[in-house]
C-alpha cells in the first residue's frame, strides 16, 4: 500500500521534474535544432520542430568564415590557464586561512571577494593602457592574468570552504608523528581536498570560459577567444538565425559537454560553504 | 587577369615593397556586413598577389565600433587596417591618428572615386580612408503592392504621398506593414534616419552659435510624422528594428517600402535569400518641397591608423580591396549584382553594371545628398545623417534612445525632444560649446 | 594552538594571493581616481588639464544618474528574487525521489554553462522578436498579440533572460544544502503529521537561510556587472541603462574618459555599500 503510494507519488514528481527541465533546457535545444536548419526553415511559420531537412550547411559556412579551432584552442587556454595557476595561487593561501586561522581571515576573505566588485567598464581605459605599455594587447598571457586575477577570490574562497571541512584532528596526528609542512599537505591535504580542487577548477574554467568584456576588448586576432568568435555572427545583414545558432552552438558546445561529464563533480563541490 | 597582377606587382616593385622576404601578416578590423564578408572569402587572391597574409577581425558593428575607436584613442596598435566610416574618417584624421593616402599609385586612379566619397573621406584635400562601398539611401519598395494599392511610384517622391501609400498598403493580417523603418537606437542607427528625415522637414540638430534646436516645431513635425506612420504602418518592435532586422523582415516580404541604405538593393533582389527579389522598385529618398531630400551619405572605409609597423603592405591592402580590378574580380566570382556598390565612376559608366537594376538610382541618391550643406536652413556642421564633431556618437546615441522610448510609447513626442534637448546642452556645454 | 612558526608560514602562503589582489585593485583604481580629475578627452587630444570635482559633479546632476542607479538596484533585485524563489522550489523537487534525476538535473544545470553573448542572443532573436520569435508564434497561436517584450517590458526581458542563465547556479547550492539536511528529522516531522507547508516553514528554510545568503552574495557579485546581456538586447534604450552601461557610454561612446572615471568611482562606491551590507549577514552567518 505504501509502496504503491509512493510510486504514485514518484511518478508525479518525474513528470513534474522533466516538465521543469526541460523547459529550462528549451532554449539550448531549440538553438541545436535551428543550426541543422537552413535559413528559411529557421523562420518558418509556424516554426518547424523536427520534421525540416536537416543540413550541416550553416555549420561549413560558418567553418570556412572563421577559423573555429583557433578561437576554440584560444579559449581552452585561457580558461584552463588562468584557472589552473589561479588553483596554483589560492592553495596556499585557502590552506593558511582555513588551518591557521587569525582574527583578521574573515575580513581577508572578504575583502578579496570585494575586489570583483571592481567595475570592468570603469577600469578598461587604464587596464588598456597598461596592456599597451607591457605589450600585452592581444596576447594569450595578458588575458589569462586578468581572468586569473578575476576570478582569484572565487578560487581562494571555494578552497577556504572545503579545506575548513577538513578535521583537524587528522592533521595534528600527522604533525605528532613528526609529519613536515610538505608531507602533511602533499600526503594528507592534497588527497583530502581532490574533489573540492576539482569542483573549483570546473567551475572557474566555466567562468573564464563565458566571460564577454575582457576577453573581447583585450584581443584582436591572436588572442580572440570565443566570445570574440560570436560576436561576428550577431545581427548580420540578411536571414541569420541558423548560422546564429550554428554558432552558437559551437561556442557553447565545448563547455557544455564538459559540465555535463563532470556534473557530479561540480554539484558536490558547489557550495560555497552553504552546507554545514 | 593576369594584365592585372602584373601591373600590381610592378607597382609593388618600384615601391620595392614585395619582396617574399618582408611577407607581413595585417591584422584587420571590419565589420561583419555582406560585402566584407566576401572580401574574406578572396583573400587569397591579394596572398598571391603580394604575399602578405590577412587575419581577420570581424566584429558586429556595434562592438567594431567600440573596439577600434578605443584602440585608436589609446594608440593601442592592435590593427594595420581599420574598417571605420565618413564620420570617424576626418576626426580622426584631425587628430593625426591616419595615415594620409595621398601617395597611392597612379594605377590606382584616385581620381576614379566618386567626388561626394572622396570629398567625405579627406581632410583638407588629403584622403584618409579609401571608400570599400558607398551608400545613399533610397526608397526600396514592392511593385506588386504598390499596385495592389491603386498607385504608382514617382521617381522623386514626397513624404505625404509615402505616407499614404503606406497606409494603403498596410494589411496587419497578412503581416503586410507598408512602411518599415529603423527604430532602433544608435546614432548609425535610428538617428542616421531621422537626423536625414529631419533635413527634409526643414530640421537641424544646431544652429550657427551650435545651440540644439530639439525644441524646434520642425524636429517636432519631424518626429510626430514618423511616430504616427511607424504606429499605424510599421511592424510591431519598430523601436528595436535596425538595418538587419528591416532587412529580413523585407526579405519575407512583410514590408511594403523600406527607406535605407542603397547597398540593402542587392540583397533585396538577390533570389537566394530574398522571397520578393522580382518584385522590387527603386525611388529617391522622399522630401517635403523645402527643397531637401532626406538621403544620406555614408561610406565604409579602409583606413590606416598611424603609426602601425606595416604600413606599405597596409597600403598595399587597400591598393587591392578598393581597386578597380577587385570589382571585376567580385562581378567574375559572383555577377556585377554583387560588387561593392557606390565608390567607382568607372564602375558606373561599366555597360555591364548599367544593367544592374538599382545602379542608376544609388548614383542617383548618391550625387543627390550634400554633406556641407544638408539642410534647410544653415548650420556650422558638416554631415548629412551626423554632425561630424567627436561628441555626436555619445549624444546621438542618448538621443536616438529618447526617441526609441517615444516610439515605443513609453513617452510623448514632447517629453522625448524635451529630453533631447536638456542632454544634448549639457554635453555640448561638457564639450566646451 | 598555531605555533609562532606555522603564523608566519601562513602568513607567506597568504602573500602571492594577497598582493595581486591589492595590485590588481590598486593600480586600476589610482589611475581611475587619476583621470577622474581631469577633462580627458582622447577625441580632443586628450589630456585637457585638471579640474578637480567637474567630472564628479556632472556625473551625479546629469539627467541619466539616478535612474541609472534605480535601474541597476531592480536588474539585480529582480533577478535575485526569482532564482532565489525558483531556486529553493526546484531544488525540492529535484530532492524528491525520481525517475532519471541524473538526466534532470544536466538539463537544470544546462543555461550555466551558456556565454551571456550567445544567451542573450539567442532569447533575443529567436524567442522575443515580435514577428519571427517563438514567442510571437506562441501568442499568435493562441490568437492574441504577440509582445512586444524588449520594447513593450524591457527590464522583465533582461531580468527573465540573467535569470535563467543564473537559476542553475542557485538551484546546485541549494540542492545541495537541501541534501544535506536530516531526513531523520524531516521524517519525524511527517511522522508527527506537520502539513508540508508548515515542514517547510520550520525545518526546510531555516536550515536554507545560510546558502541561500551564500547564493545572494555570490549573485550579486557578478550581477553588478551585467553587461553584454545589455549591450546586446537594449543598448540601454527604454530604462535599461545601469550604471555599468551608463558609464560605457561615457567612456567608449562619448569617449569623455574623465568623466567615465567618475562614473566608475561612483560605481565602486554603489558595489562597496551593497559589498559592506552584504558581508555583515554572510559575515554572521558564516561565523555561526
Amino acid at each position: 500500500m505504501a509502496r504503491a503510494v509512493t510510486n504514485r507519488r514518484k511518478a508525479l514528481n518525474t513528470l513534474v521534474a522533466w516538465s521543469v527541465g526541460l523547459l529550462i533546457f528549451f532554449p539550448i535545444l531549440w538553438t541545436i535544432l535551428t543550426s541543422f536548419k537552413t535559413e528559411a526553415q529557421a523562420i518558418n511559420d509556424p516554426p518547424l520542430f523536427l520534421f525540416f531537412d536537416w543540413t550541416l550547411e550553416n555549420y561549413a559556412v560558418v567553418q570556412e568564415r572563421s577559423d573555429y579551432m583557433r578561437f576554440l584552442w584560444n579559449s581552452v587556454i585561457i580558461a584552463g590557464g588562468s584557472t589552473v595557476i589561479g588553483i596554483i595561487i589560492a592553495v596556499p593561501a585557502a590552506w593558511s586561512m582555513a588551518f591557521v586561522p587569525s582574527k583578521r581571515t574573515k575580513d581577508i576573505l572578504l575583502w578579496m571577494l570585494s575586489t570583483k566588485m571592481l567595475p570592468a567598464v570603469g577600469v578598461l581605459y587604464p587596464i588598456y593602457l597598461l596592456f599597451i605599455e607591457l605589450g600585452l594587447l592581444d596576447t594569450r598571457i595578458g588575458l589569462t592574468i586578468v581572468l586569473m586575477l578575476i576570478n582569484l577570490p572565487i578560487i581562494v574562497w571555494m578552497l577556504y570552504t572545503y579545506f575548513k571541512e577538513i578535521p583537524g584532528e587528522i592533521l595534528e596526528a600527522a604533525r605528532m608523528d613528526g609529519a613536515a609542512l610538505k608531507e602533511e599537505i602533499l600526503y594528507i591535504l592534497t588527497p583530502m581536498a581532490v574533489p573540492g580542487i576539482a569542483s573549483t577548477l570546473l567551475l572557474n574554467i566555466i567562468l573564464a570560459w563565458n566571460e564577454a568584456f575582457w576577453t573581447l576588448n583585450l584581443t584582436a586576432a591572436k588572442a580572440a577567444p570565443l566570445t570574440a568568435f560570436i560576436a561576428s555572427y550577431s545581427s548580420p545583414e540578411g536571414l541569420f538565425y541558423a548560422k546564429l545558432s550554428a554558432a552558437s552552438t559551437m561556442a557553447i558546445a565545448p563547455i557544455l559537454i564538459l559540465g555535463w561529464f563532470s556534473q557530479k563533480q561540480l554539484v558536490r563541490g558547489l557550495t560555497f560553504g552553504a552546507v554545514k | 587577369m593576369a594584365f592585372h597582377t602584373r601591373a600590381l606587382l610592378g607597382a609593388c616593385a618600384v615601391a620595392a615593397l614585395c619582396v617574399p622576404a618582408t611577407a607581413e601578416t595585417l591584422t584587420i578590423a571590419t565589420v561583419n556586413n555582406g560585402d566584407m564578408i566576401r572580401m574574406q572569402g578572396l583573400t587569397q587572391d591579394f596572398t598571391d598577389k603580394t604575399g602578405h597574409d590577412v587575419e581577420w577581425v570581424t566584429l558586429e558593428e556595434n562592438v567594431l565600433r567600440q573596439r577600434v575607436t578605443q584602440d585608436i584613442a589609446a594608440k593601442g596598435g592592435q590593427f594595420d587596417i581599420m574598417t571605420i566610416g565618413m564620420y570617424e574618417t576626418p576626426i580622426w584624421g584631425k587628430q593625426d591618428w591616419l595615415v594620409a593616402l595621398d601617395d597611392l599609385p597612379a594605377s590606382y586612379d584616385t581620381d576614379d572615386i566618386l567626388p561626394a566619397m572622396r570629398g567625405g573621406l579627406s581632410l583638407d584635400g588629403k584622403l584618409y580612408a579609401a571608400p570599400f562601398y558607398g551608400e545613399s539611401s533610397m526608397i526600396m519598395y514592392r511593385t506588386d503592392l504598390m499596385e495592389k494599392a491603386g498607385l504608382e511610384m514617382p521617381d522623386a517622391p514626397t513624404w505625404e504621398f509615402v505616407a499614404d501609400a503606406a497606409r494603403k498598403m498596410t494589411d496587419k493580417d497578412n503581416e503586410i506593414y507598408g512602411i518599415c523603418l529603423r527604430g532602433k537606437a544608435g546614432w548609425g542607427e535610428n538617428m542616421a534616419f531621422l537626423t536625414a528625415t529631419g533635413n527634409a522637414f526643414g530640421a537641424r540638430w544646431f544652429d550657427m552659435d551650435w545651440k540644439p534646436q530639439f525644441d524646434s516645431p520642425q524636429w517636432k513635425e519631424t518626429l510626430s510624422f514618423y511616430i504616427d506612420l511607424l504606429n499605424e504602418a510599421g511592424p510591431p518592435g519598430a523601436s528595436t528594428n535596425g538595418f538587419n532586422e528591416n532587412l529580413s523582415l523585407f526579405q519575407q516580404g512583410k514590408c511594403g517600402m523600406w527607406i535605407d541604405a542603397t547597398v540593402a538593393a542587392s540583397f533585396v533582389t538577390n533570389p537566394a535569400d530574398s522571397t520578393v527579389a522580382d518584385k522590387v522598385g527603386f525611388a529617391l529618398a522622399p522630401d517635403t518641397g523645402l527643397g531637401k531630400r532626406g538621403n544620406w551619405l555614408w561610406a565604409w572605409a579602409l583606413a590606416i591608423p598611424a603609426g602601425t609597423q606595416k604600413e606599405a603592405a597596409a597600403k598595399q591592402f587597400i591598393e587591392w580591396a578598393t581597386s578597380k580590378e577587385y570589382l571585376e574580380l567580385v562581378a567574375s566570382k559572383e555577377g556585377w549584382a554583387n560588387v561593392p556598390p557606390g565608390t567607382r565612376t568607372s564602375l558606373y559608366e561599366n555597360p555591364e553594371y548599367a544593367k544592374v537594376p538599382f545602379a542608376k538610382m544609388t548614383l542617383d541618391s548618391i550625387n543627390s545628398a550634400d554633406p556641407t550643406n544638408p539642410t534647410v536652413d544653415p548650420v556650422p556642421y558638416i554631415g548629412v545623417q551626423f554632425v561630424a564633431i567627436p561628441e555626436f556618437a555619445g549624444i546621438a546615441t542618448q538621443v536616438g534612445q529618447e526617441f526609441s522610448a517615444a516610439l515605443a510609447g513609453q513617452q510623448t513626442v514632447d517629453e522625448a525632444l524635451a529630453k533631447a534637448q536638456t542632454l544634448t546642452a549639457e554635453e555640448m556645454e561638457a564639450a566646451g560649446y | 594552538m598555531a605555533t609562532q612558526h606555522s603564523r608566519s608560514a601562513a602568513r607567506i602562503m597568504m602573500a602571492p594571493a594577497v598582493v595581486l589582489l591589492l595590485g590588481w585593485m590598486l593600480i586600476p583604481l589610482t589611475m581611475t581616481l587619476y583621470f577622474s580629475f581631469k577633462k580627458f578627452l582622447p577625441l580632443r587630444g586628450g589630456d585637457l588639464g585638471w579640474v578637480g570635482f567637474d567630472n564628479y559633479v556632472r556625473f551625479v546632476s546629469s539627467s541619466a544618474f539616478w535612474p541609472s542607479v534605480q535601474t541597476t538596484l531592480i536588474i539585480v533585485g529582480g533577478v535575485l528574487v526569482i532564482t532565489v524563489m525558483l531556486g529553493v522550489l526546484l531544488a525540492i523537487l529535484l530532492d524528491q525521489p525520481l525517475w532519471g534525476q541524473g538526466i534532470v538535473r544536466i538539463l537544470v544545470i544546462a543555461p550555466f554553462f551558456v556565454m551571456p553573448t550567445v544567451s542573450a542572443l539567442v532569447w533575443k532573436n529567436m524567442f522575443m522578436d515580435p514577428v519571427n520569435g517563438l514567442f510571437a508564434h506562441l501568442w499568435k497561436f493562441f490568437g492574441a498579440q504577440p509582445v512586444e517584450w524588449l520594447s513593450d517590458a524591457p527590464l522583465f526581458s533582461i531580468i527573465l533572460i540573467v535569470s535563467w542563465q543564473w537559476l542553475p547556479f542557485a538551484t546546485l547550492i541549494l540542492l545541495t544544502a537541501i541534501q544535506s539536511l536530516d531526513s531523520e528529522q524531516l521524517e519525524a516531522s511527517e511522522m508527527d503529521g506537520a502539513p508540508p507547508l508548515a515542514r517547510f516553514g520550520f525545518i526546510i528554510l531555516p536550515h536554507l537561510s545560510r546558502a541561500i545568503t551564500i547564493v545572494v552574495l555570490i549573485q550579486t557579485i557578478f550581477l553588478l556587472a551585467v553587461f553584454a546581456e545589455i549591450f546586446v538586447t537594449t543598448q540601454g534604450s527604454f530604462g535599461t541603462r545601469t550604471l555599468t552601461y551608463l558609464i560605457f557610454q561615457r567612456v567608449l561612446e562619448s569617449q569623455n574618459v574623465g568623466l567615465g572615471s567618475a562614473g566608475g568611482v561612483y560605481a565602486i562606491i554603489l558595489a562597496n555599500i551593497v559589498a559592506i551590507f552584504l558581508m555583515r549577514i554572510v559575515g554572521k552567518n558564516l561565523d555561526s
